[in-house]
């Protein structure tokens, strides 16, 4: 006996911890929740990647040099925490195909974002101001450095990798064809400009900055920046084809607001709060003591899930709110089926530590039943789901196992530690329920 | 014993509510969302003045005639446009293009009152059909799947019936638990608007994890009830030792679908506004759920037994 009870003491101090470790991170934000866009407010945007002309074996590199491209470019817009991953249809839903999937918390213009993604990089030319370029360069000082240069991107006619040099020690570089236009232009910069130092971006990095040695008169630049022979190919394909090294088209836009995802927020705090405040009351006056020992079990499962949420993390939308908010409901589900096994078998006529141990022993059964059939469900919708199911799918399944884990271990040690014996009147009463027949 | 004795009752009671759940899926009809046609949804809320300044005094959203003709103007194909909310609407229509994106809440806003999108969802052809094949997978997996653990939970075969009918009926169960929520919600459809998404999906597949494993329990119940009488060599009616296993997992059933559904309540009247219909599918879902395995299940397994002693005789 005075184990059971070292061992529930200890149950309950561990329980008492990760609710102390869940308050604590959440007032310092060292482990916060991770909200879905829903919640926090955000844009949501799926692109369908046309990969027509790309052969099958380029297909993974071509979809990660897109994603990196992609990644560059918000990071540039200064969203925080963006989302950038590719995806690939499974052939089950009927279409195989690559996608592209960007989330940007905080950015609600949707056609903001769409803009953002979908422009082509900048190609821009400026002469350094002074003589000699700095030891380093960052996107802040360019400005201060650098003047722009009269030709822009729009000069550019094409742009293609060639191999320059002997052949033993051929070096790859980018050549720039400018249009007949900007070969004018050109010209006269070259001219204009010996010994000065040309700097070429792209999409506001530096990409190589040579120093003009003569007059260029027949429109052509070359760019030799030590660059490999892949880095030359990327480099001359994105000038020519404007942004991407696939092409994209969105098919899926989802914004939602922050002042609605706040609300939401709020809205699903609330509740979750009521919802445990009315299981726990129907639980304390329906079972009594064991009610009691249930709503234990049942805080010990809510914070056990908060702190689970936070660290594995979960991404919480209102899908996943609503799976706990029913799972709180479900939680108590194995300790109903418990109590109303224990109490039938007291009015059996058996002792109570004999009817709590075949109480637990008789009603296992049906609890793991239970579960199993509601995991197969959770497993389904997770597999399937679009991400809003998935939150759904994962808080529900992660729910079923903690609140058997909860309801068998916890309220099993509970029951035994507290050791009454239910023959006598007023401890009977305790354990008895509603609609008492005994 | 209560149920068993009056189960014609609750079997022409449980026709009539499935005979009317089906009427109004035939005459309100379930409308797909657009997460499975394709298309745009958008909700707005408005900004006003405040009284005084010019505005509408208290302010209003714009007249719904007059933003019908705005929205016509402004290029929107085959929309619906409903009131949400106090001051809020919501707008269904095809896919809209770059220029109609960018002018949003230029377009809804009016001289009353400016308006904000709160919402804005697009959702291409080639997603839509892929998530309502994605649903009638999943659908389609979660039937297969619970006939599987049916047959697993039920594979030792006991006196008087055998364990494929117990599985049959906890089928037929399952159907009457599909059919209900689905009357519910084309209902639900014609008054507020609602339409079928991946959430209603979401919400019939728990509702059948839920509901399965209840009706389990009360068969588990009268097996094991069979399996004592047999060991004690007890002669019992098997309507009544159904009845008395019926009576045995009762209070258990109402229990625990009665936290679920103290749950589900609060979630539906001040859980975020995005689970609302969720919330109430459920409750409605469930709420079936627990009377077919009361009320139907085990009714049904006595009428069978019955059936086959006549036969037998």
């Amino acid at each position: 006996m005075a184990q059971k009870r070292v061992f529930a003491i200890i149950v309950l101090l561990i329980g008492a911890a990760i609710g102390y470790f869940v308050y604590h991170s959440e007032v310092t934000a060292s482990w916060p929740f991770k909200l879905g866009l829903d919640l926090s407010g955000g844009t949501q945007l799926v692109y369908r990647a046309d990969l027509n002309a790309i052969q099958s074996s380029d297909v993974a590199e071509s979809m990660s040099a897109l994603r990196d491209t992609i990644e560059r470019r918000v990071n540039m817009f200064g969203v925080s925490e963006p989302l950038v991953q590719t995806e690939q249809t499974s052939a089950l839903s009927g279409t195989s195909e690559q996608r592209l999937i960007v989330e940007l918390p905080g950015v609600t213009d949707t056609q903001k974002a769409i803009a953002l993604i979908g422009e082509t990089p900048v190609l821009e030319f400026r002469l350094l101001k002074s003589a000699n370029p700095p030891a380093a360069f960052s996107t802040t000082t360019v400005n201060q450095d650098f003047e722009p240069a009269a030709i822009t991107g729009k000069d550019l006619a094409s742009s293609e990798l060639q191999f320059q040099g002997s052949v033993a020690i051929s070096e790859p570089v980018v050549v720039l064809h400018f249009t007949s236009q900007g070969a004018k232009i050109f010209a006269d910069l070259t001219k204009n400009n010996v010994g000065r130092y040309f700097g070429i971006f792209l999409d506001g990095q530096p990409i190589s900055i040579p120093v003009i040695r003569e007059s260029i008169p027949d429109g052509t630049a070359v760019i030799s920046g030590g660059f490999t022979a892949t880095g030359a190919k990327e480099l001359a394909r994105n000038l020519n084809y404007g942004a991407l090294p696939v092409p994209i088209e969105l098919i899926s836009t989802q914004t939602v607001s922050g002042t609605l995802g706040d609300k939401a927020v709020r809205d699903g705090i609330m509740a979750g709060l009521w919802g445990i405040g009315a299981v726990a009351l129907f639980m304390l006056l329906w079972y009594r003591l064991p009610g009691l020992l249930a709503t234990i079990a049942l805080t010990l499962y809510i914070v056990v899930m908060l702190a689970l949420f936070k660290f594995i993390p979960v991404t919480l939308t209102a899908a996943g709110i609503a799976a706990f908010i029913l799972s709180v409901g479900m939680a108590v589900d194995a300790n109903v089926l418990i109590f109303e096994r224990i109490k039938e078998e007291l009015r059996g006529g058996k002792s109570t530590a004999e009817s709590i141990s075949d109480g637990f022993a008789r009603a296992w059964p049906s609890i793991r039943d239970s579960n199993i059939s509601s995991m197969i469900t959770a497993v389904i919708l997770f597999w399937l789901g679009t991400s809003l199911i998935k939150g759904f799918a994962l808080v529900f399944g992660l729910g079923v196992l903690v609140s058997m884990l909860t309801a068998i271990t916890v309220s099993r040690t509970f029951l035994f530690a507290l050791g009454v014996d239910a023959k006598y009147g007023f401890t009977r009463l305790l354990f008895g329920s509603g609609i008492s027949r005994t | 014993m209560f149920i068993i004795k009056h189960r014609n009752a609750f079997f022409a009671l449980t026709g009539a509510l499935v005979l009317a759940a089906l009427i109004s899926v035939a005459v309100f009809g379930l409308h797909l969302g657009i997460e499975f046609t394709g298309g745009t949804l958008v909700e707005v809320s408005y900004d006003l003045p405040a009284p005084g300044t010019g505005g509408q005094a208290g302010g209003t959203r714009p007249d719904p005639v007059a933003l019908t003709n705005t929205l016509n103007d402004a290029g929107f194909k085959d929309f619906s446009l409903r009131e949400t909310g106090d001051n809020g609407y919501t707008l269904r229509a095809q896919s809209i293009g770059d220029a109609q994106r960018g002018e949003l809440a230029a377009v809804f806003s009016y001289q009353g009152g400016t308006a904000h999108v709160d919402q804005l969802t697009e959702i291409g052809p080639t997603i839509g059909a892929e998530l309502r094949n994605k649903a009638i997978l999943a659908l389609g997996l979660v039937l297969l799947c619970i006939l599987l653990f049916i047959a697993f939970a039920f594979r030792k075969v006991s006196q008087p019936i055998s364990s494929w009918v117990y599985g049959l009926i906890a089928l037929v169960t399952l159907v009457h638990d599909i059919i209900i929520p689905m009357g519910f919600f084309a209902l639900l459809g014609y008054l507020t608007g609602a339409q079928v998404d991946t959430l209603f999906v979401t919400a019939v597949l728990t509702v059948l994890g839920f509901s399965i494993h209840d009706t389990i329990v009360v068969f588990d119940r009268t097996r094991e009830n069979l399996r004592i009488n047999h060991e004690k060599n007890r002669k019992e009616d098997f309507a009544e030792t159904a009845g008395h296993s019926l009576n045995q997992t009762f209070v258990r059933s109402i229990n625990t679908s009665l936290t679920v559904l103290f749950t589900l309540l609060v979630l539906y009247f001040i859980g975020p506004a995005s689970t609302k219909v969720f919330a109430l599918t459920l409750l409605v879902g469930i709420t079936a759920g627990t009377y077919s395995s009361i009320f139907l299940a085990t009714p049904l397994l006595v009428w069978v037994e019955k059936r086959r002693n006549k036969a037998k005789k």
